[in-house]
Protein backbone atom coordinates (compact mmCIF):
# COMPACT_ATOMS: atom_id res chain seq x y z
CA UNK A 1 0.00 0.00 0.00
CA UNK A 2 1.38 3.41 -0.89
CA UNK A 3 -0.42 5.20 1.93
CA UNK A 4 -1.93 3.98 5.17
CA UNK A 5 -4.09 6.12 7.42
CA UNK A 6 -5.07 5.08 10.92
CA UNK A 7 -8.28 6.95 11.69
CA UNK A 8 -11.33 7.97 9.67
CA UNK A 9 -12.34 11.43 10.91
CA UNK A 10 -11.38 14.98 9.95
CA UNK A 11 -7.59 14.50 9.97
CA UNK A 12 -7.83 11.29 7.95
CA UNK A 13 -10.17 12.81 5.37
CA UNK A 14 -7.96 15.91 5.18
CA UNK A 15 -5.04 13.58 4.50
CA UNK A 16 -6.85 11.82 1.65
CA UNK A 17 -7.74 15.15 0.08
CA UNK A 18 -4.17 16.39 0.59
CA UNK A 19 -2.69 13.27 -1.04
CA UNK A 20 -5.06 13.57 -3.99
CA UNK A 21 -3.96 17.13 -4.68
CA UNK A 22 -0.60 15.67 -5.66
CA UNK A 23 -0.98 11.98 -6.33
CA UNK A 24 -4.14 10.95 -8.13
CA UNK A 25 -3.45 7.24 -8.15
CA UNK A 26 -1.42 5.90 -5.20
CA UNK A 27 -3.44 3.41 -3.18
CA UNK A 28 -4.74 4.54 0.19
CA UNK A 29 -5.86 2.25 3.01
CA UNK A 30 -7.90 3.72 5.86
CA UNK A 31 -8.05 1.76 9.10
CA UNK A 32 -11.02 2.63 11.29
CA UNK A 33 -12.09 0.97 14.51
CA UNK A 34 -15.61 2.33 14.01
CA UNK A 35 -17.82 0.48 11.52
CA UNK A 36 -19.05 3.65 9.82
CA UNK A 37 -18.60 5.80 6.78
CA UNK A 38 -16.73 8.96 7.85
CA UNK A 39 -19.11 11.12 9.84
CA UNK A 40 -19.06 14.54 11.46
CA UNK A 41 -18.36 13.66 15.06
CA UNK A 42 -19.57 16.97 16.56
CA UNK A 43 -22.98 16.35 15.01
CA UNK A 44 -23.98 13.57 17.37
CA UNK A 45 -25.78 16.05 19.62
CA UNK A 46 -27.70 17.41 16.62
CA UNK A 47 -28.63 13.85 15.75
CA UNK A 48 -30.22 13.36 19.19
CA UNK A 49 -31.94 16.71 18.79
CA UNK A 50 -33.38 15.59 15.47
CA UNK A 51 -31.62 18.40 13.59
CA UNK A 52 -29.67 16.03 11.38
CA UNK A 53 -29.81 12.40 10.31
CA UNK A 54 -27.16 9.71 10.11
CA UNK A 55 -27.27 10.13 6.34
CA UNK A 56 -26.83 13.92 6.45
CA UNK A 57 -24.09 13.80 9.05
CA UNK A 58 -21.72 11.98 6.74
CA UNK A 59 -18.59 14.14 6.70
CA UNK A 60 -18.07 13.31 3.02
CA UNK A 61 -20.72 12.05 0.65
CA UNK A 62 -21.37 8.41 -0.10
CA UNK A 63 -18.89 7.36 -2.76
CA UNK A 64 -16.01 9.32 -1.23
CA UNK A 65 -13.76 6.30 -0.77
CA UNK A 66 -14.35 4.94 -4.27
CA UNK A 67 -13.85 8.33 -5.90
CA UNK A 68 -10.59 8.79 -4.03
CA UNK A 69 -9.21 5.30 -4.51
CA UNK A 70 -9.36 4.43 -0.82
CA UNK A 71 -10.01 1.07 0.74
CA UNK A 72 -11.75 1.41 4.07
CA UNK A 73 -10.79 -1.31 6.53
CA UNK A 74 -13.54 -1.08 9.14
CA UNK A 75 -14.14 -2.05 11.81
CA UNK A 76 -10.45 -2.82 12.18
CA UNK A 77 -8.08 -1.63 14.84
CA UNK A 78 -4.37 -1.02 14.43
CA UNK A 79 -2.59 -2.77 17.28
CA UNK A 80 1.04 -1.93 16.53
CA UNK A 81 3.30 -0.06 14.14
CA UNK A 82 6.72 -1.28 13.08
CA UNK A 83 8.42 1.86 11.78
CA UNK A 84 11.51 -0.02 10.60
CA UNK A 85 9.60 -2.62 8.59
CA UNK A 86 7.04 0.06 7.64
CA UNK A 87 4.04 -2.00 8.53
CA UNK A 88 0.99 -1.76 10.73
CA UNK A 89 -0.37 -4.84 12.46
CA UNK A 90 -4.16 -5.00 12.61
CA UNK A 91 -6.37 -6.86 15.01
CA UNK A 92 -6.42 -10.43 13.76
CA UNK A 93 -2.71 -10.25 13.00
CA UNK A 94 -2.91 -8.99 9.44
CA UNK A 95 0.04 -6.83 8.29
CA UNK A 96 -0.57 -3.63 6.39
CA UNK A 97 2.58 -2.40 4.66
CA UNK A 98 2.98 1.27 3.81
CA UNK A 99 5.34 3.72 2.21
CA UNK A 100 3.84 6.65 4.14
CA UNK A 101 1.71 6.44 7.24
CA UNK A 102 -0.61 8.90 8.95
CA UNK A 103 -1.50 8.32 12.59
CA UNK A 104 -4.82 10.08 13.17
CA UNK A 105 -6.09 8.15 16.15
CA UNK A 106 -7.87 11.10 17.76
CA UNK A 107 -8.70 11.06 21.41
CA UNK A 108 -10.40 8.82 23.92
CA UNK A 109 -12.89 9.85 26.58
CA UNK A 110 -11.33 10.00 29.98
CA UNK A 111 -12.87 7.98 32.81
CA UNK A 112 -12.31 9.65 36.13
CA UNK A 113 -11.79 7.61 39.25
CA UNK A 114 -15.00 8.02 41.20
CA UNK A 115 -16.15 5.93 44.08
CA UNK A 116 -18.96 3.55 43.28
CA UNK A 117 -18.83 4.12 39.51
CA UNK A 118 -19.07 0.34 39.12
CA UNK A 119 -22.53 0.52 40.71
CA UNK A 120 -23.82 2.09 37.50
CA UNK A 121 -24.37 -0.64 34.91
CA UNK A 122 -22.59 -0.35 31.55
CA UNK A 123 -25.95 0.03 29.82
CA UNK A 124 -26.70 3.14 31.86
CA UNK A 125 -23.23 4.67 31.66
CA UNK A 126 -22.30 6.65 28.58
CA UNK A 127 -19.58 8.55 26.87
CA UNK A 128 -20.55 11.13 24.24
CA UNK A 129 -17.86 10.98 21.59
CA UNK A 130 -19.00 8.67 18.84
CA UNK A 131 -22.03 7.79 16.74
CA UNK A 132 -22.31 4.52 18.64
CA UNK A 133 -22.28 6.46 21.93
CA UNK A 134 -25.14 8.61 20.65
CA UNK A 135 -27.11 5.59 19.43
CA UNK A 136 -26.70 3.86 22.78
CA UNK A 137 -27.72 6.94 24.74
CA UNK A 138 -30.74 7.44 22.47
CA UNK A 139 -31.79 3.84 23.06
CA UNK A 140 -31.66 4.28 26.84
CA UNK A 141 -33.48 7.56 27.40
CA UNK A 142 -37.18 8.30 27.62
CA UNK A 143 -39.45 11.11 28.79
CA UNK A 144 -39.04 9.66 32.29
CA UNK A 145 -35.24 9.61 32.29
CA UNK A 146 -33.25 11.47 34.88
CA UNK A 147 -29.84 12.11 33.37
CA UNK A 148 -26.70 13.03 35.27
CA UNK A 149 -23.87 14.50 33.21
CA UNK A 150 -20.39 14.74 34.71
CA UNK A 151 -18.59 17.59 32.98
CA UNK A 152 -19.84 21.03 31.92
CA UNK A 153 -17.49 21.36 28.96
CA UNK A 154 -18.32 21.42 25.26
CA UNK A 155 -19.11 17.71 25.08
CA UNK A 156 -21.21 17.51 28.25
CA UNK A 157 -23.25 20.58 27.38
CA UNK A 158 -23.85 19.66 23.75
CA UNK A 159 -25.06 16.32 25.05
CA UNK A 160 -27.36 18.14 27.48
CA UNK A 161 -28.78 20.26 24.66
CA UNK A 162 -29.17 17.19 22.45
CA UNK A 163 -31.36 15.35 24.92
CA UNK A 164 -33.03 18.32 26.65
CA UNK A 165 -36.40 17.80 24.99
CA UNK A 166 -36.37 14.04 25.38
CA UNK A 167 -35.84 13.42 29.09
CA UNK A 168 -37.39 14.38 32.43
CA UNK A 169 -34.39 16.04 34.04
CA UNK A 170 -30.75 16.84 33.40
CA UNK A 171 -28.26 17.60 36.14
CA UNK A 172 -24.71 18.63 35.30
CA UNK A 173 -21.85 18.42 37.80
CA UNK A 174 -18.44 20.00 37.26
CA UNK A 175 -15.43 20.60 39.45
CA UNK A 176 -14.83 23.98 37.80
CA UNK A 177 -16.69 26.98 39.22
CA UNK A 178 -18.08 27.84 35.78
CA UNK A 179 -19.32 26.05 32.70
CA UNK A 180 -17.36 25.90 29.41
CA UNK A 181 -14.21 26.79 31.32
CA UNK A 182 -11.98 25.97 28.35
CA UNK A 183 -13.49 28.66 26.14
CA UNK A 184 -15.27 31.23 28.33
CA UNK A 185 -14.51 33.39 31.34
CA UNK A 186 -16.88 33.66 34.29
CA UNK A 187 -18.96 36.45 32.76
CA UNK A 188 -19.42 34.75 29.40
CA UNK A 189 -20.08 31.40 31.05
CA UNK A 190 -22.84 32.87 33.18
CA UNK A 191 -24.65 34.14 30.07
CA UNK A 192 -24.71 30.66 28.58
CA UNK A 193 -25.51 29.01 31.89
CA UNK A 194 -28.58 31.22 32.13
CA UNK A 195 -29.71 30.07 28.70
CA UNK A 196 -29.19 26.42 29.61
CA UNK A 197 -30.97 26.78 32.95
CA UNK A 198 -33.88 28.38 31.13
CA UNK A 199 -34.08 25.09 29.25
CA UNK A 200 -34.31 23.09 32.47
CA UNK A 201 -30.70 22.02 32.74
CA UNK A 202 -29.52 22.20 36.37
CA UNK A 203 -25.94 22.89 37.38
CA UNK A 204 -23.90 21.82 40.38
CA UNK A 205 -20.58 23.62 39.97
CA UNK A 206 -17.36 23.73 41.96
CA UNK A 207 -18.21 20.31 43.31
CA UNK A 208 -17.78 16.69 42.38
CA UNK A 209 -19.40 13.32 42.87
CA UNK A 210 -18.13 11.73 46.05
CA UNK A 211 -19.83 8.42 45.48
CA UNK A 212 -22.38 6.66 43.32
CA UNK A 213 -24.94 4.46 45.02
CA UNK A 214 -26.76 1.62 43.35
CA UNK A 215 -30.17 2.84 44.41
CA UNK A 216 -31.92 5.97 45.49
CA UNK A 217 -35.55 6.26 46.74
CA UNK A 218 -37.12 7.05 43.41
CA UNK A 219 -34.31 6.49 40.93
CA UNK A 220 -32.14 3.66 39.74
CA UNK A 221 -29.01 5.30 41.11
CA UNK A 222 -27.91 8.01 43.46
CA UNK A 223 -24.93 10.37 43.48
CA UNK A 224 -23.65 12.08 46.60
CA UNK A 225 -21.81 15.29 45.84
CA UNK A 226 -18.90 16.75 47.79
CA UNK A 227 -21.13 19.70 48.73
CA UNK A 228 -23.57 17.30 50.41
CA UNK A 229 -26.26 17.31 47.73
CA UNK A 230 -27.81 14.03 46.67
CA UNK A 231 -29.00 13.49 43.12
CA UNK A 232 -31.08 10.62 41.82
CA UNK A 233 -30.51 9.52 38.22
CA UNK A 234 -30.97 6.61 35.88
CA UNK A 235 -28.58 7.47 33.06
CA UNK A 236 -25.03 8.74 33.54
CA UNK A 237 -22.95 10.58 30.93
CA UNK A 238 -19.22 10.90 31.56
CA UNK A 239 -17.92 14.00 29.81
CA UNK A 240 -14.99 15.07 31.96
CA UNK A 241 -12.59 15.31 29.06
CA UNK A 242 -10.58 13.43 26.51
CA UNK A 243 -7.07 12.03 26.36
CA UNK A 244 -5.10 12.05 23.11
CA UNK A 245 -4.75 8.49 21.83
CA UNK A 246 -0.97 8.24 21.71
CA UNK A 247 -0.31 4.70 22.93
CA UNK A 248 -0.04 3.15 19.48
CA UNK A 249 2.57 5.74 18.45
CA UNK A 250 4.41 5.67 21.77
CA UNK A 251 4.68 1.90 21.68
CA UNK A 252 6.26 2.22 18.25
CA UNK A 253 8.93 4.48 19.71
CA UNK A 254 7.45 7.64 18.19
CA UNK A 255 8.15 10.70 20.29
CA UNK A 256 5.12 11.89 22.23
CA UNK A 257 4.33 13.89 25.33
CA UNK A 258 0.65 14.45 26.00
CA UNK A 259 0.24 14.29 22.23
CA UNK A 260 2.44 13.06 19.40
CA UNK A 261 5.26 15.49 18.63
CA UNK A 262 5.13 16.76 15.04
CA UNK A 263 6.91 19.47 13.06
CA UNK A 264 5.24 22.03 10.81
CA UNK A 265 5.06 19.39 8.05
CA UNK A 266 3.24 16.99 10.39
CA UNK A 267 6.20 14.60 10.45
CA UNK A 268 6.74 12.60 13.61
CA UNK A 269 10.10 11.46 14.95
CA UNK A 270 9.84 8.28 12.84
CA UNK A 271 10.67 8.41 9.12
CA UNK A 272 7.66 8.39 6.80
CA UNK A 273 5.25 8.53 9.73
CA UNK A 274 3.04 11.58 10.01
CA UNK A 275 0.43 12.49 12.61
CA UNK A 276 -2.55 14.85 12.63
CA UNK A 277 -5.59 15.67 14.72
CA UNK A 278 -6.53 15.43 18.36
CA UNK A 279 -3.65 13.05 19.10
CA UNK A 280 -0.93 15.63 18.32
CA UNK A 281 0.78 18.54 20.00
CA UNK A 282 0.14 21.77 18.11
CA UNK A 283 1.98 25.03 18.43
CA UNK A 284 -0.63 27.66 19.33
CA UNK A 285 0.70 30.92 17.86
CA UNK A 286 -1.69 33.00 19.98
CA UNK A 287 -0.15 31.83 23.26
CA UNK A 288 3.24 30.70 21.99
CA UNK A 289 2.69 27.36 23.66
CA UNK A 290 2.69 23.80 22.47
CA UNK A 291 -0.59 22.16 23.36
CA UNK A 292 -3.24 19.69 22.28
CA UNK A 293 -5.75 21.56 20.11
CA UNK A 294 -8.58 19.09 19.84
CA UNK A 295 -10.52 21.05 17.22
CA UNK A 296 -11.98 19.86 13.99
CA UNK A 297 -10.61 22.67 11.76
CA UNK A 298 -7.16 22.07 13.17
CA UNK A 299 -7.44 18.34 12.55
CA UNK A 300 -8.49 18.79 8.94
CA UNK A 301 -5.77 21.33 8.15
CA UNK A 302 -3.10 19.18 9.79
CA UNK A 303 -4.33 16.11 7.95
CA UNK A 304 -4.39 17.87 4.61
CA UNK A 305 -0.91 19.26 5.19
CA UNK A 306 0.35 15.78 6.08
CA UNK A 307 -1.28 14.33 2.97
CA UNK A 308 0.35 16.82 0.62
CA UNK A 309 3.76 16.05 2.15
CA UNK A 310 3.18 12.29 2.15
CA UNK A 311 2.52 12.51 -1.59
CA UNK A 312 5.79 14.35 -2.18
CA UNK A 313 4.43 17.91 -2.12
CA UNK A 314 5.60 20.67 0.15
CA UNK A 315 3.13 22.01 2.70
CA UNK A 316 3.48 23.36 6.17
CA UNK A 317 1.02 24.52 8.80
CA UNK A 318 2.40 27.02 11.24
CA UNK A 319 -0.40 29.18 12.50
CA UNK A 320 -2.69 26.99 14.54
CA UNK A 321 -4.88 28.73 17.10
CA UNK A 322 -7.65 27.57 19.38
CA UNK A 323 -11.03 28.46 17.85
CA UNK A 324 -14.54 27.36 18.62
CA UNK A 325 -17.94 28.12 17.17
CA UNK A 326 -20.73 26.48 19.06
CA UNK A 327 -24.34 27.22 19.84
CA UNK A 328 -26.71 26.44 22.69
CA UNK A 329 -30.45 26.78 22.19
CA UNK A 330 -29.91 29.34 19.45
CA UNK A 331 -27.31 31.37 21.30
CA UNK A 332 -24.02 31.46 19.41
CA UNK A 333 -20.63 31.37 21.07
CA UNK A 334 -17.58 32.18 18.95
CA UNK A 335 -14.13 32.26 20.48
CA UNK A 336 -10.54 32.22 19.30
CA UNK A 337 -7.02 32.67 20.58
CA UNK A 338 -5.77 33.33 24.08
CA UNK A 339 -7.32 35.49 26.74
CA UNK A 340 -4.47 37.65 27.91
CA UNK A 341 -3.68 41.36 27.87
CA UNK A 342 -5.85 44.45 27.91
CA UNK A 343 -9.56 43.68 27.70
CA UNK A 344 -12.04 45.58 25.56
CA UNK A 345 -15.61 44.72 26.45
CA UNK A 346 -18.74 45.69 24.60
CA UNK A 347 -22.24 44.61 25.23
CA UNK A 348 -25.47 45.24 23.39
CA UNK A 349 -28.82 43.53 23.13
CA UNK A 350 -27.56 41.29 20.32
CA UNK A 351 -23.95 40.74 21.20
CA UNK A 352 -21.56 40.44 24.11
CA UNK A 353 -17.93 40.72 23.10
CA UNK A 354 -14.52 40.71 24.75
CA UNK A 355 -11.31 41.41 22.85
CA UNK A 356 -7.88 40.76 24.37
CA UNK A 357 -4.97 42.91 23.18
CA UNK A 358 -1.33 42.58 24.09
CA UNK A 359 1.90 43.73 22.44
CA UNK A 360 0.16 45.36 19.44
CA UNK A 361 -1.71 42.20 18.48
CA UNK A 362 -5.19 40.83 19.09
CA UNK A 363 -4.54 37.77 21.24
CA UNK A 364 -8.03 36.43 21.40
CA UNK A 365 -11.75 37.14 21.69
CA UNK A 366 -15.06 35.83 22.90
CA UNK A 367 -18.36 36.66 21.23
CA UNK A 368 -21.75 35.59 22.47
CA UNK A 369 -24.68 36.44 20.24
CA UNK A 370 -24.38 37.93 16.77
CA UNK A 371 -21.67 35.94 14.93
CA UNK A 372 -21.45 38.38 12.00
CA UNK A 373 -18.01 38.62 10.43
CA UNK A 374 -16.21 37.22 13.47
CA UNK A 375 -13.61 35.70 11.14
CA UNK A 376 -12.15 39.15 10.58
CA UNK A 377 -11.08 39.05 14.25
CA UNK A 378 -9.91 35.44 13.97
CA UNK A 379 -7.69 36.43 11.08
CA UNK A 380 -6.04 39.15 13.17
CA UNK A 381 -5.31 36.59 15.89
CA UNK A 382 -4.06 33.97 13.44
CA UNK A 383 -1.87 36.37 11.44
CA UNK A 384 -0.75 38.35 14.51
CA UNK A 385 -1.52 41.49 12.53
CA UNK A 386 0.07 44.63 13.94
CA UNK A 387 -2.83 46.63 15.36
CA UNK A 388 -0.97 49.89 14.76
CA UNK A 389 -1.13 49.10 11.02
CA UNK A 390 -4.94 49.12 11.08
CA UNK A 391 -7.73 51.26 12.54
CA UNK A 392 -8.27 49.24 15.68
CA UNK A 393 -10.64 51.79 17.22
CA UNK A 394 -13.01 51.16 14.33
CA UNK A 395 -12.44 47.42 14.46
CA UNK A 396 -13.16 47.26 18.16
CA UNK A 397 -16.65 48.48 17.47
CA UNK A 398 -17.31 45.94 14.77
CA UNK A 399 -15.32 43.65 12.51
CA UNK A 400 -15.00 45.54 9.21
CA UNK A 401 -12.48 45.54 6.40
CA UNK A 402 -12.62 49.34 6.25
CA UNK A 403 -10.29 49.23 9.25
CA UNK A 404 -7.51 47.79 7.10
CA UNK A 405 -5.09 49.91 5.08
CA UNK A 406 -6.13 50.51 1.49
CA UNK A 407 -3.27 48.46 -0.04
CA UNK A 408 -4.48 45.44 1.93
CA UNK A 409 -7.96 45.87 0.50
CA UNK A 410 -6.69 46.37 -3.04
CA UNK A 411 -4.59 43.23 -2.78
CA UNK A 412 -7.29 41.11 -1.20
CA UNK A 413 -10.53 42.37 -2.73
CA UNK A 414 -9.21 43.65 -6.03
CA UNK A 415 -6.41 41.22 -6.74
CA UNK A 416 -6.07 37.58 -7.67
CA UNK A 417 -6.07 34.83 -5.07
CA UNK B 1 -11.25 31.05 -12.86
CA UNK B 2 -13.61 34.02 -13.07
CA UNK B 3 -14.08 35.85 -9.79
CA UNK B 4 -15.70 39.03 -8.52
CA UNK B 5 -13.21 41.85 -7.99
CA UNK B 6 -13.85 45.29 -6.60
CA UNK B 7 -12.16 48.61 -7.16
CA UNK B 8 -12.98 50.91 -4.29
CA UNK B 9 -11.82 53.99 -6.21
CA UNK B 10 -14.84 53.59 -8.44
CA UNK B 11 -17.40 52.51 -5.87
CA UNK B 12 -20.16 55.09 -5.48
CA UNK B 13 -21.59 53.45 -2.37
CA UNK B 14 -24.96 53.10 -4.08
CA UNK B 15 -25.66 49.61 -2.64
CA UNK B 16 -27.23 48.48 -5.93
CA UNK B 17 -25.04 45.36 -5.80
CA UNK B 18 -26.74 44.34 -2.57
CA UNK B 19 -30.16 44.66 -4.17
CA UNK B 20 -29.12 42.76 -7.30
CA UNK B 21 -27.65 40.01 -5.12
CA UNK B 22 -30.90 39.68 -3.20
CA UNK B 23 -32.83 39.77 -6.49
CA UNK B 24 -30.63 37.06 -8.02
CA UNK B 25 -31.44 34.79 -5.09
CA UNK B 26 -35.18 35.04 -5.82
CA UNK B 27 -34.91 33.84 -9.43
CA UNK B 28 -37.77 36.17 -10.33
CA UNK B 29 -38.20 38.33 -13.38
CA UNK B 30 -39.13 41.67 -11.85
CA UNK B 31 -36.78 43.15 -9.28
CA UNK B 32 -39.44 45.48 -7.95
CA UNK B 33 -41.91 42.67 -7.48
CA UNK B 34 -39.29 40.41 -5.94
CA UNK B 35 -37.95 42.87 -3.39
CA UNK B 36 -40.60 45.51 -2.72
CA UNK B 37 -41.29 45.78 0.98
CA UNK B 38 -38.92 42.94 1.85
CA UNK B 39 -35.85 43.04 4.04
CA UNK B 40 -32.96 41.93 1.86
CA UNK B 41 -30.22 39.46 2.79
CA UNK B 42 -27.48 39.97 0.23
CA UNK B 43 -24.27 37.95 0.07
CA UNK B 44 -22.35 41.03 -0.92
CA UNK B 45 -22.15 44.02 1.37
CA UNK B 46 -21.03 47.58 0.88
CA UNK B 47 -18.80 48.85 3.65
CA UNK B 48 -18.67 52.56 4.27
CA UNK B 49 -16.25 54.51 6.38
CA UNK B 50 -16.00 58.25 5.79
CA UNK B 51 -15.30 58.79 2.10
CA UNK B 52 -14.34 55.15 1.54
CA UNK B 53 -16.84 52.62 0.27
CA UNK B 54 -16.39 49.24 -1.30
CA UNK B 55 -18.21 45.96 -1.74
CA UNK B 56 -17.15 42.69 -0.14
CA UNK B 57 -18.24 39.22 -1.17
CA UNK B 58 -16.74 35.74 -1.05
CA UNK B 59 -13.26 35.64 -2.60
CA UNK B 60 -13.59 31.93 -3.43
CA UNK B 61 -10.13 31.55 -1.94
CA UNK B 62 -7.79 28.92 -3.27
CA UNK B 63 -7.03 28.04 0.34
CA UNK B 64 -10.54 28.29 1.78
CA UNK B 65 -10.41 28.20 5.57
CA UNK B 66 -14.22 27.97 5.65
CA UNK B 67 -14.22 24.70 3.71
CA UNK B 68 -11.32 23.21 5.64
CA UNK B 69 -12.90 24.13 8.97
CA UNK B 70 -16.47 23.07 8.16
CA UNK B 71 -17.42 20.51 10.77
CA UNK B 72 -20.17 18.88 8.72
CA UNK B 73 -18.78 18.78 5.21
CA UNK B 74 -21.59 21.09 4.04
CA UNK B 75 -19.08 23.47 2.48
CA UNK B 76 -17.26 22.25 -0.58
CA UNK B 77 -15.36 23.47 -3.59
CA UNK B 78 -17.08 22.79 -6.90
CA UNK B 79 -14.98 23.84 -9.88
CA UNK B 80 -13.35 26.54 -7.78
CA UNK B 81 -16.67 27.86 -6.46
CA UNK B 82 -17.25 27.49 -2.75
CA UNK B 83 -20.75 26.25 -2.07
CA UNK B 84 -22.91 25.48 0.94
CA UNK B 85 -25.16 22.44 1.03
CA UNK B 86 -27.79 23.89 3.33
CA UNK B 87 -29.35 20.52 3.98
CA UNK B 88 -26.15 19.36 5.67
CA UNK B 89 -25.29 22.67 7.41
CA UNK B 90 -26.31 22.82 11.06
CA UNK B 91 -25.52 26.52 11.54
CA UNK B 92 -22.57 26.21 13.95
CA UNK B 93 -20.91 29.08 12.06
CA UNK B 94 -17.37 27.74 12.27
CA UNK B 95 -17.15 29.06 8.69
CA UNK B 96 -18.10 32.56 9.83
CA UNK B 97 -15.43 32.28 12.52
CA UNK B 98 -12.92 31.18 9.86
CA UNK B 99 -13.54 33.61 6.99
CA UNK B 100 -10.99 36.46 6.98
CA UNK B 101 -13.31 38.62 4.85
CA UNK B 102 -16.50 38.32 6.82
CA UNK B 103 -18.14 37.09 3.62
CA UNK B 104 -20.35 34.32 5.05
CA UNK B 105 -23.63 35.14 6.79
CA UNK B 106 -26.23 33.29 8.79
CA UNK B 107 -29.38 32.59 6.78
CA UNK B 108 -32.30 34.87 7.77
CA UNK B 109 -33.71 32.18 10.07
CA UNK B 110 -30.25 31.41 11.44
CA UNK B 111 -30.34 27.70 10.65
CA UNK B 112 -27.52 27.60 8.13
CA UNK B 113 -24.69 29.58 6.59
CA UNK B 114 -25.11 31.39 3.30
CA UNK B 115 -22.68 32.93 0.88
CA UNK B 116 -22.01 34.09 -2.65
CA UNK B 117 -21.89 31.22 -5.10
CA UNK B 118 -21.25 33.50 -8.08
CA UNK B 119 -24.90 33.26 -9.19
CA UNK B 120 -24.15 30.00 -10.99
CA UNK B 121 -27.37 28.38 -9.82
CA UNK B 122 -29.55 31.42 -10.48
CA UNK B 123 -31.58 32.28 -13.55
CA UNK B 124 -29.00 34.90 -14.54
CA UNK B 125 -26.05 32.50 -14.40
CA UNK B 126 -23.57 35.36 -13.95
CA UNK B 127 -23.04 37.52 -10.85
CA UNK B 128 -25.69 40.24 -11.03
CA UNK B 129 -23.70 42.46 -8.64
CA UNK B 130 -20.99 42.88 -11.25
CA UNK B 131 -23.31 42.90 -14.26
CA UNK B 132 -25.30 45.79 -12.79
CA UNK B 133 -22.65 47.89 -11.07
CA UNK B 134 -23.23 51.34 -12.60
CA UNK B 135 -19.59 52.35 -12.40
CA UNK B 136 -17.87 49.01 -13.00
CA UNK B 137 -16.44 49.11 -9.51
CA UNK B 138 -17.37 45.44 -9.37
CA UNK B 139 -16.19 43.22 -12.19
CA UNK B 140 -16.40 39.51 -12.92
CA UNK B 141 -13.13 38.52 -14.54
CA UNK B 142 -10.59 35.75 -14.93
CA UNK B 143 -7.36 37.11 -13.57
CA UNK B 144 -5.71 33.73 -13.23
Amino acid sequence: MEYAIIGNSAAAIGCVEGIRKIDKAGEIAIVSSEPHHTYARPLISYLLQGKTTEEKMKYRLEGFYEENGCSLLAPRTAVSIDTAAKSVTLDGGEELRYNKLLVATGSTPFTPKMQGLENVSEDDKHFFMSLDDARKLASRISKESKVLIIGAGLIGLKCAEGIAGRVKSINVVDLAPRILSSILDAEGASLIQERLEFNNIRFHLATSVQSFESSNNKSAYGATLANGEELGFDQLVLAVGVTPSVELAKNAGIEASRGIMINSKMQTSAPDVYAAGDNTMSFDVSSGQSKVLALLPNAYIQGECAGVNMAGGDASFENAIPMNAIGFFGQHVLTAGTYEGEVFVSSSKDCWKKLFVSGDVLKGFMIIGDPSRAGIYTNLVRERTSLSSIDFDLLREQPVLAAFAKPWRSANLGGAH
Amino acid sequence: MKRVYVNEEWCLGCHLCEYYCAFAQTNQVSMARALKGRKIHPHIRVEESGAVHFAVSCRHCEIPLCVKGCITGALSIDDGIIKVDESRCIGCFTCILSCPYGAISPSPDGHAARKCELCQATAAGVPLCAANCPNQAIVYEDRG
